[in-house]
């Protein structure tokens, strides 16, 4: 009655042949009476059939009746407004003083991905950019438990937003340059690249020697399977590509988490900076948000930030903003959040551009599939994670991307030209979450096709394939990424 | 074998229907007969189940325009000429759409017109709402869009506003204009007390302002609800409707995605959940008009009009047709009953929750509103997990609420 198509998505990379080569036959037979292809359900049992604004929003589907309860607690903290201190609600007091937005959902709309700002738009008010997140650093020998040397006045990111009687750290400026260039038949294509730069600097000059890297907030669909990946499987990837033939060596990140209080994989962040999904999520609400915990007790504000430093905190007699419970709970959403089922996974064009995909080598890097062990923190996540078959498209790994790509900014083992490959699944959603299609760390390309051709350096001879591709095969090939 | 006797009964049932027709149910019955007649398909007994509920969609989104009209004219005599009674005129107006706009919620959650990529749900009722964002709170007077003079207030510029920099950032739809017509509800015993001197020139800073504010977010409710209107209106080549019309078996998919999901997450959760364990108003849906216990109710009956087939009209006719009640029972007689239950005792507990549901969430765990709100979770949850059998015991398995496999 159903087709399945047996796909073989590894046909190109001998060398990732041997880690992923298990797939098929057991998910099949497994199947409902409604017939699933192979790989349609992204994130095995956790899967959710989803599309529309709300896609990137619902609870893993084999969530249990407790863990609802608290994945929707930890949303309403997730997307509330955290406000300035002193406030009469004590449940969401000490925004700032420093701060990029008011609540996580202020850059993650819709649990989505941010888009760059529109400096000016059609109505003539400028608009801070809330979902670009620019890191900064200087040279020198940093802290290990820091991976970077932070400018000296601004800290380790830039700060546009600020409370009543503190400076803002100042205005970011995008200037945007044409990259032409053609594909193999003729047809052209323009490609923009952004410069950034900074104005209205709120403590003066930055270092002459500043390094600043742009990052924009991701879907986060997914995020607790992503953690639940085994790290020998994330070792394991750049162990076959390094005995496989070829410019592609990706290699893993080791970063400080502040949780598990030693060194690890990383694997969140665009460069992979970040371990877990605690270290995360209290990192951004202290970076972001300007909300301290238990972890992270200090406010960002350097000692030549002297307002920064002055400024009312909202702690209530303890010693920080957010309690661990109900940081926990925001952990606790996020790793939860479930990936939607593939769309279109039959359809005949995405399965040629499925077949392109392999044929690119883009599956080398973008690893299909997994099976999940569990995560770091059992009681930050669900057991609903652990043991699932996945789909994520991503070896977790930290790649050269070339010089087009390059922020020219270390972040603890990952050096100015590489980034982390992202995750695949759920991209083709991003339109329909988030009205947009901006993609790559800096949201720079206007669509999958763009995000393509902007990769380079271990990517470059799969972009070349790309080039020589006809109109079709370009159009198959998104349609199968936008399937995922 | 079982599909023929299946057809029948819905056409039977379709044919009784045709005798007591309201005008709405005129336009559906011929086409649920023909289907039925037709030669028995898998698909056909999930046509005419589909093809109600489409009815059912447009008549309650009629219902809810016509409602919001009348709210637009309370909203344009006030704003008119401010006073006492024509403010309460607006917010009696705005009270009784709401009762039909709170059904219309189970049509959520499977990117249909209301929430696909171009849906206007968060410009209609997004929620929790920072106040702020719109206009002056109590110590901050001068704060929000509508103090700011330099922002030109239409509609497209508040739908651009809507959610920006945040989903609190809310600047339209329902709870915007209530928060202008109710203002911050500092009341334990009842609903915010705004006077309408705010909307008076020369009583109140920016009054000029508020009025333009409150007629164009209105204007832009009432705009986007047409859409929605028209999306699921019938005999329109290309709407969303035409398509639905023909899912047969993905259709009768949405609808239960629909019914799980508000079901569970959302009412139950959201709205919920998130108060009992925060005890704050501002995790109040209706927080400014202490009119929450009143969308509890409508979600939990918009949930059982699809279920059942049938639906209350604004008129108070009663559109009445095929319905997911009856594709289960076709197939488990006894599990069609259990959920009808459940599904009835979901909108019989949240009937007993009391205004106004922020005095009613605070207190200990056997406070007695409490109780009444938590015995509401309780059945939404257990309706969930009965929607969830009703549809793999039709051989639906592709939802939000349950493992897929």
């Amino acid at each position: 009655m159903h087709k399945y198509v047996a796909m073989v998505l590894l046909a190109g990379s001998t060398g990732l042949a041997i880690s992923i080569g298990v797939i098929g036959a057991s998910t099949a037979a497994t199947h409902s009476n409604d017939g699933q292809a192979e790989g349609e359900l992204s994130g095995g049992d956790t899967t959710v059939y989803a599309t529309g604004r709300n896609a990137f929003s619902f609870p893993a589907a084999n969530l249990g009746d407790e863990e609802r309860t608290r994945f929707v607690i930890g949303n309403s903290f997730f997307k509330r407004n955290w406000v300035e201190a002193p406030a009469s609600t004590t449940a969401r007091d000490g925004l700032g003083p420093h701060f990029i937005a008011r609540s996580c959902a202020g850059c993650h709309a819709s649990d989505g991905r941010g888009q760059p700002p529109q400096i000016r738009d059609r109505l003539g008010q400028h608009n801070p950019a809330v979902d670009l997140l620019l890191r900064l650093s200087i040279p020198g020998t940093p802290d290990p438990k820091a991976g970077i040397v932070p400018e000296p006045v601004y800290g380790d990111q830039f700060n546009n937003a600020a409370v009543q009687g503190v400076k803002p750290e100042g205005e970011l400026l995008i200037r945007y340059t044409p990259v032409r260039g053609r594909f193999a038949d003729g047809t052209p294509y323009t490609l923009q690249k952004p410069a950034y730069s900074f104005r209205k600097l709120g403590y003066g000059p930055m270092r002459a020697d500043v390094m600043v890297s742009p990052r924009i907030a991701p879907q986060l669909i997914g995020a607790g399977l992503l953690e639940a990946i085994s790290e020998a499987d994330i070792v394991g990837n750049a162990a076959s590509q390094a005995a496989a033939p070829g410019p592609i060596k990706g290699r893993p990140n080791r970063v400080w988490d502040a949780f598990a209080e030693r060194e690890m994989t990383g694997r969140f962040g665009w460069k992979a900076n970040v371990a877990t999904l605690a270290h995360q999520t209290a990192g951004a609400f202290r970076g972001d948000v300007g909300i301290t915990s238990a972890r992270f007790q200090d406010e960002s504000c350097t000692p030549a930030q002297t307002d920064c430093l002055r400024a009312p905190r909202g702690v209530h007699g303890r010693a920080f903003e957010i309690d661990d419970k109900t940081l926990g709970d925001v952990v606790f959403y996020q790793a939860t959040l479930a990936p939607p089922a593939r769309r279109n996974a039959q359809d005949a064009q995405a399965l040629r551009g499925q077949q392109l995909f392999t044929q690119a080598q883009c599956a080398a890097c973008h690893r299909p599939s997994y099976v999940t062990t569990e995560g770091p923190f059992p009681r930050l996540s669900s057991k609903a994670v652990n043991g699932q078959r996945i789909w994520p498209y991503t070896d977790l790994l930290l790649h050269d991307m070339g010089e087009g790509l390059a922020d020219g900014r270390p972040d603890f083992q990952a050096n100015g030209r590489q980034w982390k490959t992202p995750p695949l699944w759920g991209v083709g959603l991003i339109k329909d979450v988030n009205s947009h299609d901006r993609l790559l760390h800096d949201g720079r390309a206007r669509g999958v096709l763009e995000a393509i051709l902007w990769h380079g350096g271990e990517a470059e001879a799969s972009k070349q394939q790309v080039l020589k591709m006809n109109k079709t095969e370009r159009e198959a090939l998104v349609k199968f990424v936008e399937s995922l | 074998m079982k599909h023929l006797a299946l057809s029948a009964s819905l056409a039977a049932l379709a044919a009784l229907q045709l005798t007591a027709a309201t005008p709405a149910l005129a336009q559906t019955a011929p086409a649920a007969v023909s289907v039925a007649a037709s030669p028995a398909t898998h698909a056909a007994s999930f046509n005419p189940v589909a093809l109600h509920y489409a009815a059912l969609v447009h008549a309650s989104y009629a219902d809810t325009l016509q409602t919001a009209q009348a709210m637009q004219r309370a909203i344009a005599a006030f704003v008119k000429s401010p006073s006492a009674d024509a403010l309460a005129a607006a917010r009696k107006a705005w009270l009784e759409a709401r009762e039909f706009y709170g059904q219309t919620e189970a049509f959520r959650f499977y990117g249909g017109p209301i929430d696909d990529g171009n849906g206007p749900e968060g410009r209609i009722n997004a929620w929790p709402m920072d106040e702020s964002f719109v206009d002056g709170i109590q110590g901050k007077p001068n704060t929000g869009l509508i103090n700011n003079r330099k922002f030109a207030i239409s509609k497209s510029s508040l739908a651009k506003q809507n959610e920006r920099g945040g989903e609190e950032n809310i600047a339209t739809g329902w709870h915007a204009i209530e928060f202008l017509l109710w203002g911050q509800d500092q009341s334990e015993t009842g609903p915010g007390q705004r006077s309408f001197e705010d909307f008076v020139d020369g009583k109140a800073p920016n009054a000029d302002r508020r009025r333009q504010y409150l007629t164009a977010a209105t204007e832009l409710l009432v705009d986007d609800l047409s859409l929605l209107e028209k999306a699921w209106a019938p005999g329109v080549k290309n709407n969303y409707r035409a398509k639905f019309d023909k899912g047969g078996k993905e259709s009768v998919r949405k609808m239960l995605v629909g019914l799980g999901s508000l079901s569970r997450g959302e009412l139950a959760g959201e709205r919920l959940e998130v108060a009992l364990n925060s005890q704050d108003q501002e995790d109040e849906h209706s927080c400014f008009s202490d009119n929450t216990h009143r969308d509890v109710v409508n979600n939990a009956k918009g949930i059982q009009n699809v279920w059942l087939g049938e639906y209350q009209r604004a008129n108070g006719s009663v559109l009445k047709g095929p319905s997911l009640r009856d594709l289960v029972a076709a197939k488990n007689a006894a599990l069609a009953d259990k959920t009808s239950q459940q599904i009835a005792a979901s909108v019989a507990a949240a009937g007993t929750i009391q205004a106004p549901f922020d005095r009613e969430i605070v207190g200990a765990k056997d406070a007695p509103g409490r109780q009444r709100i938590q015995k509401t979770i309780e059945s939404l949850t257990l309706q969930s997990k009965d929607l969830v059998t009703a549809a793999s015991a039709l051989g639906i398995t592709k939802l939000t609420l349950v493992s897929p496999k």
